[in-house]
């Protein structure tokens, strides 16, 4: 008797599904190459992290109900972004304080929700197949997959089975990017002092891939990168892990 | 205030900041100094995970008492020998203040470096009333004579640089020779130490804050690297400590344990150089000490604290390790805050100061990164508290009408799936026509703010539900 495969949901959040399909895309080969029966439920949208960040709890409340209702029915919840997936995880509980019914549900949303590299390392425990990448990556660890989450040895971990490919870690990896939701717009100039920093740190490792596990980030930085004409190429970790990393990186001239 | 510097004016401060090439240079600096110092000094610690546990509980259990504590603190600094004063404001510890140095005749006080000092504004108080404050740890003297406040609640003087130091020195010590070497840092503190001795013999009264209080005994703690507070406090005939009530443990059990997160945390020292306990005034057959010895407790909105979601916010013991580590202090300094206390600490601790409708900005100054919270050797979640501070604006309606209206279209959006699927499709699908084969968009209408500083990476093209649900997948 073979054990039935594991229902995953996928939440591939709203900036993949607006700027880079192809993280959704990698992140569905991953999980059903880790024998997962995967599962994108239509309807999904955004978690209510600007929302919950600009102090407007109604409006992540009514998101976050939103997403309850959608994925609550599935074995586990997976979202290729640390900050969405700490938003599920650690805030929507708090969301709920004072409503047992939803706080409940929300709780067992919370326990099921993982972000992609440490669902693949730490749930399934599985290498996932054997891609190919040519040359230097350096690997920018997201504030809130790390702080929130632990999010930390996990993709490297993955990445050191990737072929051909070395990690030149940055003097603080750890540093925030300066993205920081709205902040990025609200404060830009200090956000860009910021992301100053970041890709400066990312430039002196001479790696020539910038990789990360949430699509904020990355496209500050990318866009901070193409900006100073560097040739450092940007990508989220799944695109490489998958074996993905062939079409334009992100923010890159298409051929 | 910092220089005539306000909260409200934040942004046009911090772009005022990042165009002072000097003082980014400064504060760059912190890198090397604090935060590799604090680094190296947590890692050589084997329990500090532990400690940090302990301080966190002891604080809070306190708290959680705190009336009992404090009175229990009276009693004992009144069995030595000394007095406690209750100021509920700013206004009520400058007037307590002021009446003891004027009872004691005074015209010149010495100061050990307090937080609490600047919070209540006392040096500009004092002068009014004809009492010369002078500051005797080396960077709060620096920007006493520079005529600002401090930039950074532990060292008060980082944005400065020497040679800013020694060409304000030869402003001032108009009595020493023009032609003196002022090159070297070593010179520069040997002509304070000179300057300063004499403040110290001539004062009449000295002015510390606290690091501790400690109910057991009705000491009170300080500690400093450069030995002022020490000559500050035995000096003069009279010791006034200006602490706030959150400053009380129970034992000196307990600030040994705190001691050793303090430190660490702050500058990477194992303890800093001089910790200094006192307890009631000189007593007979002491070899030194003050005549007399007041003790004045400060709450200015610290009460009112208690049992708000603010409540851990009243751990803090001003290490200063959130703003060494925060992003944004690191980028612009103390100043463009335009409060007293700058960095996460203070813009959490800020609106429970002076209110939130002075504190526009600082709580939405933070990328939410939480560094700060990482590093707190006190565990005070600081990113969870700002979120709580932009939840009062919010219902205060005191967010910004473009911010309201934006997460208001958003919201409706965002619930509304099939609207959602084809808004974001005709925006991706757009995006990318634009870009064409660039891939990255310099300028994008209504996106300044991003565009003005980088590129906008272009969508790939089709969204992923639409590419997905054309590959017959669910």
């Amino acid at each position: 008797m073979t054990t039935p495969k594991p229902r995953v949901a996928l939440f591939v959040t709203c900036l993949v599904d607006f700027f880079r399909p192809t993280v959704g895309f990698s992140a569905v080969k991953l999980l059903e190459d880790a024998g997962c029966d995967v599962s994108v439920p239509a309807g999904q949208t955004c978690c209510g992290q600007p929302a919950y960040n600009s102090g407007d709890r109604a409006g992540a409340r009514a998101l976050a109900e939103q997403v309850i209702a959608l994925f609550e029915g599935f074995d586990h919840v997976v979202i290729p972004s640390g900050s969405c997936a700490g938003m599920v995880k650690t805030h929507y509980p708090d969301l709920f304080s004072g409503e047992p019914n939803w706080r409940l549900r929300a709780e067992a949303l919370a326990d099921k929700t993982h972000e992609l590299t440490s669902f693949l390392v730490d749930v399934l425990g599985v290498a996932p197949l054997p891609a190919t990448w040519e040359g230097t990556a350096t690997y920018h660890d997201s504030c809130s997959g790390l702080r929130e989450l632990g999010v930390k040895d996990q993709p490297r971990r993955l990445l050191s089975a990737v072929d051909g490919l070395a990690i030149k870690e940055m003097r603080d990896p750890e540093a925030c990017c300066g993205f920081g939701g709205a902040f990025c717009v609200k404060y830009d100039e200090i956000s860009n002092a910021i992301v100053e920093r970041k890709v400066a740190d990312v430039r002196s490792t001479g790696a020539e891939l910038l990789l990360a596990g949430d699509l904020g980030c990355l496209l500050n930085i990318a866009g901070k990168l193409r900006r100073e004409g560097s040739s450092v190429e940007v990508r989220h970790v799944a695109e490489v892990l998958a074996g993905m990393a062939n079409g334009p990186a992100i923010g890159e001239t298409r051929k | 205030m910092s220089g005539g510097l306000t909260s409200l004016s934040f942004p046009k401060n911090a772009h005022a900041a990042l165009a002072n090439p000097p003082l980014l240079k400064a504060i760059a600096h912190i890198e090397e100094t604090l935060v590799s110092g604090r680094r190296r000094a947590t890692e050589a610690l084997p329990e500090f995970e532990a400690l940090r546990d302990a301080g966190r509980d002891i604080k809070a259990h306190t708290l959680a008492h705190l009336d009992l504590y404090l009175e229990a603190f009276e009693r004992k600094v009144m069995e030595a020998g000394g007095f406690v004063h209750w100021a509920a404001d700013a206004a009520d510890a400058n007037r307590i203040i002021l009446d003891i140095c004027q009872k004691a005749g005074a015209r010149r006080v010495t100061k050990g470096k307090s937080m609490i000092t600047e919070e209540v504004g006392l040096n500009a108080y004092l002068q009014a009333n004809g009492i010369a404050p002078v500051e005797t740890d080396l960077g709060e003297y620096i920007i006493q004579l520079r005529g600002e406040t401090p930039s950074h609640i532990i060292a008060p003087a980082v944005h400065v640089n020497k040679e800013q130091v020694a060409a304000d020195f030869r402003r001032v010590h108009t009595d020493l020779d023009p032609k003196r070497n002022l090159e070297e840092p070593t010179s520069l503190l040997a002509e304070a130490r000179g300057v300063l001795r004499e403040s110290f013999l001539s004062a009449d009264v000295g002015i510390t804050g606290a690091n501790f209080l400690v109910a057991e005994t009705g000491s009170t703690v300080i500690v400093t690297n450069e030995g002022n507070g020490d000559l500050t406090q035995i000096l003069p005939k009279t010791h006034i400590v200006l602490a706030s009530i959150e400053k009380v443990v129970p034992t000196l059990e307990d600030v040994a344990t705190i001691m050793r997160l303090l430190a660490r945390s702050a500058t990477g020292q194992e303890m800093s150089v001089y910790t200094t306990f006192s307890t009631g005034p000189r007593r007979p057959g002491d070899p030194d000490g003050p005549e007399a010895f007041h003790v004045v407790l400060l709450d200015n909105g610290r009460s009112a604290m208690l049992g708000s979601e603010f409540e851990d916010m009243l751990r803090c013991i001003r290490c200063g390790a959130c703003i060494n580590h925060c992003p944004v202090y690191r980028s612009i300094g103390g100043h463009a805050y335009g409060s007293v206390y700058p960095g996460p600490m203070g813009s959490v601790l800020t609106p429970s100061l002076q209110g939130l409708e002075k504190s526009a900005h600082l709580a939405n100054a933070s990328t939410l990164c939480g560094r700060c919270e990482s590093v707190c050797p006190m565990r005070i979640p600081l990113p969870k508290m700002l979120r709580h501070w932009r939840e009062k604006e919010f219902e205060r309606h005191l967010t910004p009408k473009k911010a309201r209206f934006g997460l208001a279209a958003w919201r409706f959006l965002a619930t509304r799936p099939r609207l959602y699927g084809l808004a974001t499709r005709f925006g991706a699908w757009g995006l990318a026509r634009l870009a064409g084969r660039d891939g990255a968009l310099r300028q994008v209408p209504l996106a300044g703010g991003w565009t003005r500083w980088r590129d906008l990476p272009a969508p790939e093209g089709g969204t992923f539900r639409t590419e997905w649900a054309k590959r017959g997948r669910k």
